[in-house]
């Protein structure tokens, strides 16, 4: 029997939610797995029919078209407000935001403390890659220390600046549903964030409050770095800061 | 239903949740606080979303989602907080959703104070927010006006996909006066076609305000303008009072126009010829009925409480027509109907002129009185 | 030891980011310097077939979910 005659079974493609479009991302920029993930676990879920998703303003603004479910697209920073609208009407609903890092936890600080106060019982996916992507590449709250960017051109200085923004401090004293962090770059992270954003939408519909995963992804263009450089920035840089695990609503290690 | 002594601030809580409301979210704001108060007791006990948000901007932004769902929604707010809410606003006209919007004017700019002022007309009827777009603006004179256009806000802005902002000041919302409520509507079954609710069979709803290309964006922005032009053909409201025979016509709206009135009533017991044109929309303006009595009468004045937001758009229909006088209270300040009698008086008694500016006169004789 | 699956690239979404190149534990892909996608990217390819497990690492990682995985169905016994 020659290779082309055994019969072959498919174990991963593409999920079918995932419109047929190529997003604008650039290359090795990891949006892409972030919308695959959370992709499969509305498949898995069967909650693709139930799901409606809030864009948030950032390189992820056209979302919405990448996905085939319903979707709004809110102002810069007020995802979770809007989300908090939708889930208030329709309580049976999958809601959920997708925002980044300047959007979240920069001009957004404000809504996203006020839903994570209330407990709204809605899933945000946070996309951390340390700088403002979509504008250029500016320094944001969660830019590293000594991180260039195009408006820290000598490298931030957090005495000036703030320390990079870390959720799991800063909400420490919410009674969310779920709190972790993982990273989109290699398998096992992948795989781990995965499990994550499952949890979060699981503990979401068990109205278990806000559940939140936040996601470090590299941004190869504004980092001035070759993809494969800019993965191994991420995990040896930005995990430093940024440290992945479980924070709140993990299971008992 | 009998009438009732209630609250202007209560009245049209109760107005809208028997209208229908669906969902609120506001933040606590002077003096317009017990609207949210009243519905944060009756909306949980009909079982319907409440929301008191970290600001206006959170509750504007909640009521841009709510609106999504294609449900009625509304929230309320004053002047500072109105200003805080105008980037919402703009989203949700961009987004063709519709909302009500309570605004109750207070004394500005700034932190101004909690005193009732119609300082907010230029931010409400002019935008306010950034593009173009426009919103249907009511401006009730009672707590019973306030009640009776409560129902038809939320009607006017699903028919059209727009906001429809009620806009009264705070003497209308702290105030009590006998008023008769609706009697409780069901709550819409139907749900908008455009509506978000889920993909079902692949069949996607996207509601967003953002358009790259900009030729797409001008048809867009073309079809809020063709709608306001159908607005503004069809919605039109006002009220006239004695002017069959006026010489002359004051124009103010809301408390303004209650209290010019006290004052046109005074000088037709006098035997002037004058009358009071109310606009109850301010938008769309009423320009038809402004336009055939400038060919009417001799003079105009126009009363608000505000340094001369309307009297602008009076002039603009009136073209230069006919003199147009002003008279104005500023940052919380209520005019009395006498003062408002001495200027009809000045207004009948001396020689009138287009030439020259109104409100530098105005400004001149404020100037003597307040020093 | 004979491959025990393969993949497909589709090079509409391929982007050349090189990312599951670096991630395939067995050396199976590199990009194709001889051609161009659409885009104008070279797109990533199997270069030592017979190394591929079907593991999927390359899909998980890839960041345009350009990737499907296939795996082979023997039967116990054959080659």
């Amino acid at each position: 029997m020659t290779l082309a005659e055994v019969p072959t079974r498919i174990v991963y493609s593409r999920p079918e939610v995932l419109d047929k479009r190529v997003t604008h991302y650039c290359p090795g920029c990891t949006h892409g797995v972030a919308h695959r993930l959370v992709a499969e676990v509305l498949e898995e879920m069967g909650e693709v029919e139930n799901a409606i998703g809030v864009a948030s303003v950032g390189c992820s603004v056209f979302i919405y078209n990448y996905f085939n479910i319903d979707f709004v697209e809110a102002a810069h920073g007020r995802a979770p407000a809007m989300a908090t609208g939708i889930k208030r009407l329709l309580p049976d609903r999958t809601v959920f935001t997708y925002q980044g890092d300047g959007d979240l936890a920069s001009i957004g600080m404000g809504e996203i403390v006020g839903a994570a106060s209330r407990g709204e019982k809605i899933t945000v996916i946070f996309l951390n890659n340390a700088n403002y992507g979509m504008t250029g590449g500016q320094m944001a709250p969660t830019t590293l220390p000594g991180q260039k960017t195009t408006s820290s051109p000598y490298g931030k200085d957090a005495a000036r600046f703030g320390k990079p923004f870390r959720i799991e401090d800063a909400y420490s004293g919410f009674d969310m549903g779920y709190l972790a962090r993982g990273a989109l770059v290699g398998a096992a992270n992948i795989n781990r964030a995965k499990k994550m954003i499952r949890k979060a939408f699981e503990k979401h519909m068990d109205n278990q409050g806000l559940c939140y995963v936040e996601l470090l992804s590299p941004c190869p263009t504004n980092w001035n770095l070759a993809p494969l450089k800019a993965k191994d920035f991420l995990l040896e840089e930005m995990t430093k800061h940024f440290p992945l695990g479980e924070f709140k609503g993990g299971d008992a290690k | 239903m009998a009438k009732q002594l209630i609250k202007g601030n209560t009245a049209v809580a109760e107005a809208a949740l028997r209208a229908g409301l669906e969902g609120y979210f506001g933040y606590p704001i002077t003096p317009q606080t017990e609207l949210l108060e009243h519905l944060s007791a009756r909306m949980p006990e009909l079982g319907r979303p409440f929301v008191q948000a970290e600001s206006e901007l959170g509750a504007i932004n909640m009521v841009y989602g709510a609106a999504c769902t294609g449900k009625r929604v509304m929230t309320s707010s004053s002047s500072p907080g109105v200003s805080l809410m105008m980037e919402g606003l703009s989203y949700i006209a961009g987004t063709e959703v519709p909302m009500v919007l309570v605004d109750v004017v207070r004394g500005g700019p700034g932190l101004g104070n909690i005193a009732p002022a119609q300082g907010d007309y230029n931010q409400i009827v002019h935008g306010g927010g950034h593009g173009d777009y426009h919103m249907i603006v009511l401006a009730p004179a009672s707590v019973q006006e306030a009640v009776d256009l409560t129902a038809l806000a939320f009607d006017l802005a699903e028919k059209y996909r727009t906001i429809t902002c009620i806009m009264m000041d705070g003497s209308i919302g702290q105030m009590m006066e006998p008023a008769e409520l609706p009697p409780m509507q069901p709550l819409r079954t139907e749900i908008p076609d455009w509506a978000v609710r889920g993909a079902k069979n692949g069949d996607k709803r996207v509601l967003t305000s953002i358009n790259l290309d900009p030729p797409a964006q001008e048809v867009m922005n073309l079809r809020l303008m063709k709608r306001w032009q159908e607005i503004e053909a069809n919605e039109v409201r006002y009220k006239g009072y004695f002017l069959e025979d006026a010489e002359y016509v004051v124009v103010g709206f809301g408390t303004a126009g209650r209290i010019a009135l006290s004052a046109v009533r005074a000088a037709r017991e006098e035997g002037i010829k004058i009358g009071l044109l109310r606009p109850i929309t301010v938008a769309p303006f009423p320009i038809d009925v402004l336009d055939e009595l400038t060919e009417k009468v001799k003079a105009f004045l126009v009363v608000e409480m505000n340094a001369g937001q309307m009297f602008e758009d009076v002039r603009l229909v009136v073209r230069g027509r006919k003199p147009v006088e002003f008279f104005g209270r500023m940052g919380g300040v209520v005019p009395f109907p006498d003062e408002v009698l001495t200027e009809i008086h000045r207004l009948v008694g001396t020689p009138q002129t287009t030439e020259g500016s109104p409100r530098d006169r105005w400004l001149a004789r404020l100037a003597e009185t307040i020093g | 030891m004979p491959a025990k699956g393969y993949i497909e690239v589709n090079e509409l979404y391929c982007k050349a980011c090189e990312l599951c190149v670096t991630d395939c534990p067995y050396g199976v892909l590199a990009l194709d310097m001889e051609r161009l996608t659409s885009k104008g990217y070279h797109p990533a390819h199997m270069v030592q077939p017979e190394a591929c497990t079907g593991c999927g690492i390359c899909a998980v990682v890839c960041p345009d979910a350009a990737i499907t995985v296939y795996r082979y169905e023997r039967q116990k016994g054959e080659a």
